[in-house]
């Protein structure tokens, strides 16, 4: 059995998915011979500390720790004191500066502790200077929540098709664009009504500039260029139009020759834009549902889809790569 | 330059071969031939379609030696546009003077807009327009796209163009 202390720095959606999933699948996780052990939950008013693992029972239903702190510690302080082994950085993403994730990865990665998140801010910001630190100090960084939620991308592309040579990836890889186009093409509602309608039912933010004016895509495109492509791009390098000026109309009009109207994601294109996509394309996807193509040149076309977005499914994501990181073996390390 | 024929052979040994002599000698590079066995015509003859790339000047000696070898051709004609694209327009397409957005694709001689929907909502709302666009080869379809493209700037339309279902 192999003990692993993990670190939690977040307390939002994400973060009570992580202790959720966490808990529900110890046992899961014992049988595969993993004891991870939640040591630390800290958010922007302290840290819950417990030796011998966090009580979830003690913090669920707390929005915040605000009332169960046990430390006064935040962010990089909280990291660097707590001895964990691997720290899970699930803040509030920022794609201009990346903080505070940012600043919780490299404390994280320089005091020799391995990095899982779903905090796209400081991939797009400085995904090769934290791949380096993380290289220099012998530890991981993995993010396949970033990019398309539960929907397997980056590790599909990295382990599974590994050989291939990868010509392109595009898809939708935002669930609350897709859900607003999909609503306007069924009900030949305009894009405020459906924006409203998505906002009522959780799916948009109150402020939802950041999805739909592609934003959100841009930065999955720049975290898919810059880890599956090694093209060390930023986000101004991605050329993004969203999908404010869609009307029902134009919907109708593609619907009737064959085509759903989509905001596609292309790499090594580095474009965001609406796109007409045939209607039996497996990519044109429905609702909140992400999807992706993949172009390789053995494999042919590889497509995905899975649910983008929401609380277990992105801590699902978590899990697999929290378990991928001790599962696996160096080739030179077999013999 | 690309060109479809329709051909008439008699149900006798070697018309087929006589057929494709005229095409080799005149460097015709001979794209599909497809022999409809099952489909005699009346008179007992095999329709024969011959989709051929050759120069234009080859034509009228190629047709002329057909002839002299008692092949009829019913049908001769270029299959000038090949590839088409649909696009989505969406903004002010047409008091942004649509018979000029159209005009900017014909006026190429390569591409040519061959359907065209519009819908139309208020007198200040936003219109929606789709388009079908010809063209003479693959190439030609992104020249037509990237010059849409340019329109839709200088209009202000969003262009909503299909994703490339192969990758680039």
């Amino acid at each position: 059995m192999r003990d692993v202390k993990v670190s939690l720095v977040g307390y939002g959606i994400v973060g009570h998915g992580v202790v959720d999933v966490l808990t529900r699948k110890k046992k899961v996780l014992r049988d595969m011979g993993l004891n991870l052990k939640l040591i630390s939950v800290t958010d922007h008013t302290g840290t819950v500390l417990a030796e011998d693992g966090v009580d979830p029972a003690k913090i669920m239903s707390e929005k915040t720790l605000a009332n169960v702190a046990t430390s006064s510690m935040k962010g990089k302080e909280a990291i660097t004191a707590i001895d964990s082994d691997l720290v899970v950085e699930v803040t509030p993403t920022n794609i201009v500066h990346g903080q505070p994730g940012l600043g919780h990865m490299e404390a994280a990665l320089t005091s020799g502790k391995h990095v899982v998140t779903s905090n796209k801010g400081p991939l797009v910001v400085a995904y090769s200077n934290l791949k380096k630190m993380a290289e220099d100090n012998g530890v991981m960084l993995k993010f396949e929540a970033t990019v398309g939620g539960t929907m397997p991308l980056i590790s599909l592309v990295e382990r599974t098709l590994v050989g291939n040579t990868i010509f392109g990836i595009r898809g939708i890889f935002n669930g609350t664009c897709n859900y607003i186009l999909t609503r306007m093409t069924e009900e030949g509602i305009p894009y405020t009504h459906a924006l409203s309608e998505a906002q009522d039912m959780g799916i948009a933010e109150a402020d939802p500039s950041y999805d739909v004016e592609g934003v959100d895509t841009a930065g999955k495109v720049v975290i898919l260029a810059n880890s599956l492509f090694d093209m060390n791009v930023k986000y101004s390098d991605v050329d993004v139009t969203g999908i404010t000026g869609i009307t029902p109309e134009a919907l109708a009009l593609a619907k009737k020759r064959g085509y759903a109207i989509k905001l596609i994601g292309d790499v090594p294109a580095l474009t965001v834009r609406p796109t007409l996509v045939p209607l039996a394309s497996p990519i044109a996807v429905s609702g909140t549902l992400n999807s992706a193509a993949i172009y390789t040149d053995l494999s042919g076309t590889i497509t995905v889809s899975g649910l983008g977005a929401g609380s277990i499914e992105t801590a699902s994501a978590i899990l697999t790569d929290i378990a991928s990181i001790y599962r696996t073996k160096r080739i030179d390390a077999i013999f | 330059m690309r060109l479809s024929m329709n051909l008439e052979l008699q149900d006798v040994p070697g018309q087929l071969l006589l057929a494709l002599q005229p095409f080799k000698d005149n460097k015709a590079n001979i794209i599909s031939v497809v022999h409809h066995r099952d489909r005699k015509t009346p008179r007992g003859m095999i329709p024969v379609r011959f989709v051929v790339e050759m120069d234009r000047s080859k034509i009228e000696p190629v047709k002329a030696k057909l002839k002299e070898c008692g092949i009829s051709v019913v049908r001769s004609g270029e299959d000038r546009l090949l590839e088409s694209v649909s696009v989505v327009l969406v903004g002010h397409v047409l008091d942004s003077d649509l018979g000029d957005t159209v005009n900017r694709i014909d006026s190429t001689g390569y591409a040519e807009v061959m359907d065209l929907s519009l819908s139309m909502t208020g007198i200040d709302e936003p219109s929606s327009a789709y388009l079908k666009i010809r063209a003479t080869g693959k190439a030609e379809i992104q020249k037509a796209l990237s010059i849409l493209r340019d329109v839709g700037k200088e209009k202000k339309l969003l262009v909503i163009e299909p994703i490339e279902t192969e990758a680039v």
